[in-house]
C-alpha cells in the first residue's frame, strides 16, 4: 500500500502514458485514495498516524524505497488508478483537467514537476525530521504528484533511487550547517560518474571545460576521465572572466592542472595558503551572515579545485577542518576578528599537523636507521626525503636505493637532491624490484593516506614494492602524518582512484622510435589506463610512523577515533 | 584578478612615414577601416579587462588630444591618456597610477587574437617577474608583382628576435632582438650551467605583450633611469639577471603581513622554500638551493608564453606589415576584424557604388560612400570611405584610405594611398606610399617611392 518512491522522479517517464482506467476501477481507486498520504489538505497529520515513520522515511532515505520493492507489483496498479481517485476527491481544478488535456499539460509540468519533486522531497524530509503537521503547498503538491503518477508507465524504480540518493549529497555541497553536523560521522558519497544526468548537471556548473575522453576503461567508468590537452588552454583563456574566483585559488588550481604541484603535503599546504589569502581579502556582502557566505565561497573554490584535479585525502581532511572552524565561529563575533581567527587557525593547522608532525616523524624514523643499512624508497615522498637527509646529517652511514616508475619518474628529482647532499644512491625502475630487494635492509615509503582498516593508499607501484619487500622479509615502514588518516575502508584500488592522462603511457621519454602506440585512440578495442594511486593491504606494512608515534597498522582506527575529535576539531 | 593594463599607443613613428603624421598618429592608422588601437582595446574588452591606461609617447600635445578624444568617443569607459617619452618613460609617468599586483603592458600596434588571459595565467602560475608573449614570426606577405624592393630586404632582420628558451619552453633564458645582433650572440655560461639545456629559436617574435610584476617593474624603472625601451632595455636586463637577482631584495617581504606568531611564519616560509619550490619544474631545481631564503639574494623567473600556431599575431611596425595586416584581416584572419563577408567573399558597404563591368575580387573591402567607375578592377585591396574612383582603374594589393580621389585610367599596385590624395589621370604607382593630401600629377609613373607633401 505504500507509495513507490519512483513517483517523485518524473524525468524519465513518458508523457504519453496517460492512464485511463476503466470506471470500475475507480471504486478501487477511491478506496486507496483515502489512505494516500498525499491527501495534502491538512491530511498530513494523518500521514504521520497512518504511516508511522515509514511514510516520511520513504521520501528521505533509499533503503525505505528498497523495502517497498516487493510490493511494487501491487502498488503499480493502484498508482495508475490514483489520478481518477484523486480527482474524484476534487482536489482542485488542475488535477481534474489532468487526464483530459493529456499531452501538453503533462509536458509543461515535466520541468516544473522535476523541480517541485525535489522541493517536495526536501520539505517532506524536513517535515519528517521535525515531525511537523501541515504540508506547505497542498494543492501544488497534489498536482505535481498526480502528474507524476499519471506518467508512471513502467516503474524504473532502481534508476530513480540511485538518482535520489546521489542527489542528496549533491545538495549537501551547499552550506547547511545542521545537516552537516548530522552527517559529519559519515563522509558523503562521492559523485559517481556513471550516471549521465548528474554528470550533465555537474558539467553545466563547471568552470573548467572538461571534455570526456574516448576509450574509457569499463571498469573505471565511475571515475572522471577527461581529455587532458584541452583543459589547460581553455582555463587560461578564461583567466579574466572568472570573477568569483580569488587569484590565489585560481593560481593553485592552474598549478594543479599543469602538474606543477604534486604530493599530498604540498597540495594541501598550497590550497590552505590560497584559502588563507582568500579569507584575508574576504568581506561579507550586505545582508548575509559571515558563516554561511564564507562556507559557500569556500565550497565554490573547492569545486573549482576539484575540477582542476580531484582532491587528495589530505586536502579533504583539511577542508573538513576549515569548514568546521568556520561553522564553530560564534555568531556575535566581528568580521575582522573572525577573519584573523580563521587565518590563525589555518596557520596553526599547517604548523602543527604538517610541519611539526614531519619533525616528529623524522625524529622517530631516524632511530630506525642503523649504520650500514640499505634503505629503499619508492617515488618521491617529502617525508622520506627529510628522514634520509636528517639521518645523513646525524652522521649515519647508509645507502639508498630509489625505485622509480613511468610515467611520472618522480624518483629522479629525489635522486638529484640526495646526490647533491652526498648520499650514496642507487637508482632503478620498478621492473627490477625483485632483483634489488635482496640487498635491502629496510623499506621506507610515504603515503597519501592510511585508511581505517590499515590499508595504505599511496602512489601506484608502492603496493608492489611493499609486497616484494614482504616476500623478502624486509620490514616496510610507512611514514604518514596523522592528519592524512581517513575513516574510510577500501579493499581494492578500483572503487576509488584517480585516472591520469593515458597518453603519457604510450610514449617513452628518450626513445622516440618506440611509437607503436601513437594512434591508440583510433582503435576502439584498445584502452589505456593510467592509475595514480593504489591500495596496499595492511599485511605488508610492518609499522606506521606518525606524529603520534610508531604504531602498527591496526592502531590507525584508534587514532582516528580517539584523537580526531579532540585535536583536529579543537 | 588584480591586473592593470597599460597600452602603449605610440606616437608618430618614422618607420611608417609617410602614412603617419601629426594629424594621423600611428595609433589611429586605419587597418581594415578601424584604427589599429581599436583592435587592442577590443581584445582587452573581450577579456573583461576594464582597467586600462593608454599612454602616448609623444611630447606633441595635439597627438595626445587626438588619440584621447578618439578613445573617449569610441570607448565610454574608464581610460586615461598620459604622455611620456619612450616606452619606459611612458611607464614611469604612469607609475603613480599603478596599484594592482601585476601589470599587463601591451603595445598599441598589436593585432592579435591571443587571449591576454593566457599570458596572465602563465605569469601567475609560475609567479614570474615578467612574462612575454612570443609568436611565430610572420612571413613577409607576398605581393602579386613579386618585387621585393631593397627596402624590404633591409627591414627583414629587424623584425625577428633571437630567443633562448629552456627545455620545457616555459622560461625565457636569453633574449636579443635581431636589429641589435650583427653576428654574435652572447650567452651567459652561468645560465646554461644552471639549466642544462637551452634552445635558441629565431622563428619567434616578441609580440610586445608583457605581464610584469608591479613592484619589480617600478623598482627597475627607478633604479635604472637610463632605461628607455622595454623591449631593448628592461626585458633583457630582467632576463640576464635571473640568477643573481637584486630586484626581489625587499619587495617580497612586505607581502607577508598579519602573522600572529613569528615562529610559525618562519617555519612555514622555510618549509615552503624547501618543498614547494623544489617541486616545480627542473628550472628551479638546478638553481642554487638555499636553506635560509630570507637572507640570500633570490632568483626570479622570466617566463615566456608561446602562442599557438593557429592564432594570429602581428605587429604594425613597418609599411610591409601594414599591407600584410590589411590583407590578412580581410582574408585569413577575418574573425578579428569582425566584419561579415558577402557571398563573393568580400566586404562591400551597401552605400558603395560601382559602375558597369567593374569587378571586385575576393578579399576586398570597399567602405561606405565610395564610388567606383566603369571597368574597374579591384583585387585584394582596401578602399576607404568616400573615395571617388574613376573608370578603367586597376587597384591591386593596395590600401586606399578615405576621401581619396583616383581619376580615370590609373593603376595602383602594391601601394598605400593615404587620405585626401588625388591621383590624376593615367598615373601608375607600384609599391609606393603616398602621404596624405598629396597630388600625383597626371601620367606619372612611380615605382617604389614614398611621396609626401613637404
Amino acid at each position: 500500500m505504500a507509495f513507490p518512491v519512483g513517483s517523485y522522479n518524473p524525468s524519465e517517464s513518458l508523457p504519453e502514458t496517460s492512464p485511463l482506467p476503466s470506471p470500475s476501477s475507480r471504486v478501487d481507486g477511491s478506496e486507496y485514495s483515502e489512505d494516500i498520504p498525499w491527501g495534502g489538505r491538512g491530511a498530513t497529520g494523518r500521514v504521520a498516524s497512518s504511516f508511522p515513520g515509514s511514510g516520511g522515511e520513504m521520501l528521505v532515505t533509499n533503503p525505505g524505497a528498497n523495502n517497498l520493492q516487493p510490493k511494487s507489483s501491487l502498488t503499480t496498479a493502484s498508482v495508475m488508478k490514483m489520478p481518477p481517485g484523486l480527482t474524484e476527491k476534487g482536489k482542485g481544478p488542475m488535477t481534474e483537467g489532468q487526464p483530459e488535456r493529456g499531452g501538453t499539460k503533462v509536458k509543461e509540468k515535466m520541468s516544473k514537476a522535476e523541480r517541485r519533486a525535489l522541493q517536495e522531497e526536501q520539505r517532506a524530509a524536513k517535515a519528517a525530521a521535525k515531525a511537523s503537521g501541515d504540508g506547505r503547498k497542498p494543492a501544488t503538491g497534489t498536482a505535481s504528484v498526480s502528474a507524476e503518477q499519471s506518467k508512471i508507465g513502467k516503474p524504473s524504480l532502481q534508476k530513480k533511487d540511485s538518482t535520489q540518493v546521489s542527489s542528496v549529497p549533491e545538495k549537501k555541497g551547499t552550506d547547511r550547517v545542521l545537516e552537516k553536523d548530522r552527517k559529519k560521522d559519515v563522509p558523503p558519497p562521492r559523485m559517481q560518474f556513471d550516471d549521465k544526468s548528474r554528470v550533465e548537471k555537474a558539467k553545466r556548473r563547471a568552470v573548467v571545460n572538461q571534455s570526456e575522453a574516448r576509450n574509457i576503461v569499463e571498469l573505471f567508468r565511475h571515475l572522471p576521465q577527461y581529455v587532458h590537452g584541452t583543459q589547460f588552454p581553455d582555463l587560461e583563456a578564461k583567466f579574466f572572466q572568472l570573477d568569483p574566483m580569488h587569484p590565489s585559488v585560481y593560481k593553485v588550481g592552474l598549478q594543479y592542472l599543469a602538474g606543477d604541484i604534486s604530493g599530498g603535503n604540498n597540495r594541501c599546504v598550497a590550497m590552505l595558503l590560497a584559502f588563507r589569502d582568500a579569507i584575508r581579502d574576504y568581506s561579507t556582502p550586505p545582508e548575509k551572515t559571515l558563516i554561511r557566505d564564507l562556507t559557500a565561497r569556500i565550497g565554490i573554490y573547492v569545486s573549482f579545485l576539484i575540477e582542476c584535479r580531484p582532491l587528495s585525502i589530505s586536502m579533504g581532511n583539511a577542508i573538513k577542518f576549515l569548514k568546521n572552524r568556520i561553522a564553530k565561529l560564534p555568531l556575535n563575533i566581528s568580521e575582522s576578528e573572525a577573519k584573523s581567527g580563521l587565518q590563525a587557525d589555518i596557520d596553526r593547522f599547517i604548523n602543527e599537523k604538517i610541519i611539526l608532525a614531519d619533525k616528529v616523524i623524522v625524529s622517530h624514523a631516524v632511530t630506525k636507521i642503523r649504520d650500514s643499512d640499505v634503505l629503499l624508497t619508492y617515488g618521491c615522498s617529502c617525508v622520506v626525503e627529510m628522514i634520509l637527509l636528517n639521518a645523513h646529517e646525524l652522521g649515519k652511514q647508509f645507502r639508498v636505493v630509489i625505485v622509480d616508475s613511468r610515467p611520472k619518474l618522480e624518483g629522479q628529482a629525489l635522486l638529484r637532491r640526495l646526490v647533491r647532499k652526498g648520499i650514496h644512491c642507487t637508482y632503478t625502475h620498478i621492473n627490477a624490484i625483485s632483483y634489488i630487494m635482496h640487498e635491502v635492509t629496510r623499506v621506507f615509503l610515504g603515503a597519501s593516506s592510511v585508511l581505517s582498516n590499515g590499508t595504505v593508499y599511496s602512489r601506484v607501484g608502492a603496493a608492489s614494492v611493499a609486497m616484494v619487500a614482504h616476500a623478502f622479509r624486509v620490514p616496510v615502514l610507512i611514514c604518514c602524518e596523522a592528519y592524512k588518516f581517513h575513516e574510510r575502508v577500501q579493499l581494492d584500488s578500483i572503487c576509488f582512484n584517480e585516472l591520469g592522462d593515458p597518453d603519457v603511457i604510450s610514449k617513452i621519454p628518450g626513445r622516440p622510435e618506440l611509437n607503436h602506440l601513437d594512434h591508440w585512440a583510433d582503435n576502439e578495442k584498445l584502452h589505456l589506463l593510467n592509475l595514480t594511486y593504489d591500495a596496499m593491504p595492511s599485511d605488508y606494512v610492518s609499522m606506521i610512523i606518525t606524529d603520534y608515534g610508531m604504531v602498527p597498522a591496526t592502531s590507525v582506527p584508534v587514532i582516528i577515533r580517539e584523537y580526531r575529535r579532540e585535536h583536529v576539531w579543537i | 584578478m588584480d591586473f592593470q593594463v597599460v597600452v602603449l599607443a605610440g606616437g608618430t613613428s618614422r618607420d611608417l612615414a609617410p602614412l603617419v603624421s601629426r594629424e594621423l598618429p600611428k595609433a589611429l592608422l586605419p587597418v581594415a577601416e578601424r584604427p589599429v588601437l581599436s583592435y587592442v582595446l577590443d581584445l582587452l574588452e573581450d577579456s573583461n579587462l576594464k582597467d586600462i591606461i593608454v599612454v602616448v609617447e609623444e611630447e606633441d600635445p595635439e597627438v595626445t588630444t587626438r588619440i584621447g578624444s578618439w578613445v573617449s568617443s569610441a570607448y565610454a569607459d574608464r581610460l586615461n591618456v598620459e604622455v611620456g617619452v619612450g616606452t619606459a618613460g611612458a611607464l614611469r609617468s604612469v607609475a603613480p597610477h599603478l596599484n594592482a599586483n601585476d601589470i599587463l603592458v601591451v603595445s598599441g600596434d598589436l593585432v592579435t587574437d591571443v587571449p591576454p588571459g593566457a599570458v596572465a595565467a602563465t605569469h601567475r602560475r609560475h609567479d614570474a617577474v615578467v612574462t612575454a608573449l612570443l609568436c611565430a614570426a610572420p612571413v613577409s606577405g607576398p605581393s602579386e608583382t613579386g618585387v621585393s624592393s631593397g627596402k624590404d630586404k633591409a627591414k627583414k632582420p629587424g623584425r625577428y628576435n633571437i630567443v633562448g628558451l629552456d627545455s620545457t619552453r616555459q622560461f625565457l633564458l636569453h633574449v636579443a632582438s635581431g636589429s641589435e645582433v650583427e653576428k654574435d650572440i652572447r650567452v651567459q655560461k652561468g645560465m646554461i650551467r644552471a639549466v642544462g639545456q637551452m634552445e635558441i629559436r629565431v622563428d619567434l617574435m616578441d609580440a610586445h605583450l608583457y605581464a610584469f610584476k608591479r613592484v619589480v617593474l617600478q623598482e627597475v624603472l627607478e633604479q635604472r633611469s637610463a632605461f628607455e625601451s622595454i623591449q631593448r632595455d628592461v626585458l633583457p636586463y630582467l632576463v640576464r639577471s635571473q640568477l643573481r637577482s637584486e630586484v626581489l631584495g625587499t619587495g617580497a617581504h612586505q607581502e607577508e603581513d598579519g602573522w600572529h606568531s613569528k615562529t610559525s611564519a618562519e617555519n612555514i616560509l622555510t618549509w615552503m622554500s624547501q618543498h614547494l619550490s623544489s617541486s616545480f619544474s627542473g628550472f628551479q631545481e638546478h638553481l642554487p638551493g638555499s636553506n635560509n631564503p630570507i637572507a640570500v639574494p633570490r632568483t626570479h623567473k622570466c617566463c615566456a608564453y608561446i602562442a599557438s600556431k593557429s592564432k594570429y599575431c602581428v605587429r604594425l611596425n613597418s609599411i610591409q606589415a601594414f599591407s600584410d595586416i590589411n590583407r590578412d584581416l580581410i582574408g585569413d584572419a577575418s574573425h578579428i576584424s569582425g566584419y561579415s563577408f558577402s557571398a563573393q567573399n568580400n566586404i562591400i558597404h551597401p552605400s558603395a557604388k560601382h559602375g558597369v563591368k567593374t569587378t571586385i575580387g575576393q578579399n576586398c573591402m570597399i567602405a561606405e560612400g565610395s564610388q567606383l567607375g566603369d571597368k574597374c578592377n579591384v583585387k585584394r585591396s582596401v578602399v576607404g570611405r568616400h573615395c571617388r574612383i574613376g573608370s578603367n582603374v586597376k587597384i591591386l594589393n593596395s590600401v586606399v584610405m578615405n576621401h581619396a580621389s583616383i581619376e580615370d585610367g590609373c593603376t595602383v599596385q602594391g601601394s598605400v594611398i593615404c587620405s585626401n590624395v588625388q591621383l590624376q589621370e593615367g598615373c601608375v604607382l607600384r609599391d609606393c606610399q603616398v602621404g596624405a593630401g598629396y597630388v600625383v600629377s597626371a601620367g606619372s609613373e612611380h615605382r617604389g617611392e614614398s611621396l609626401a607633401k613637404k
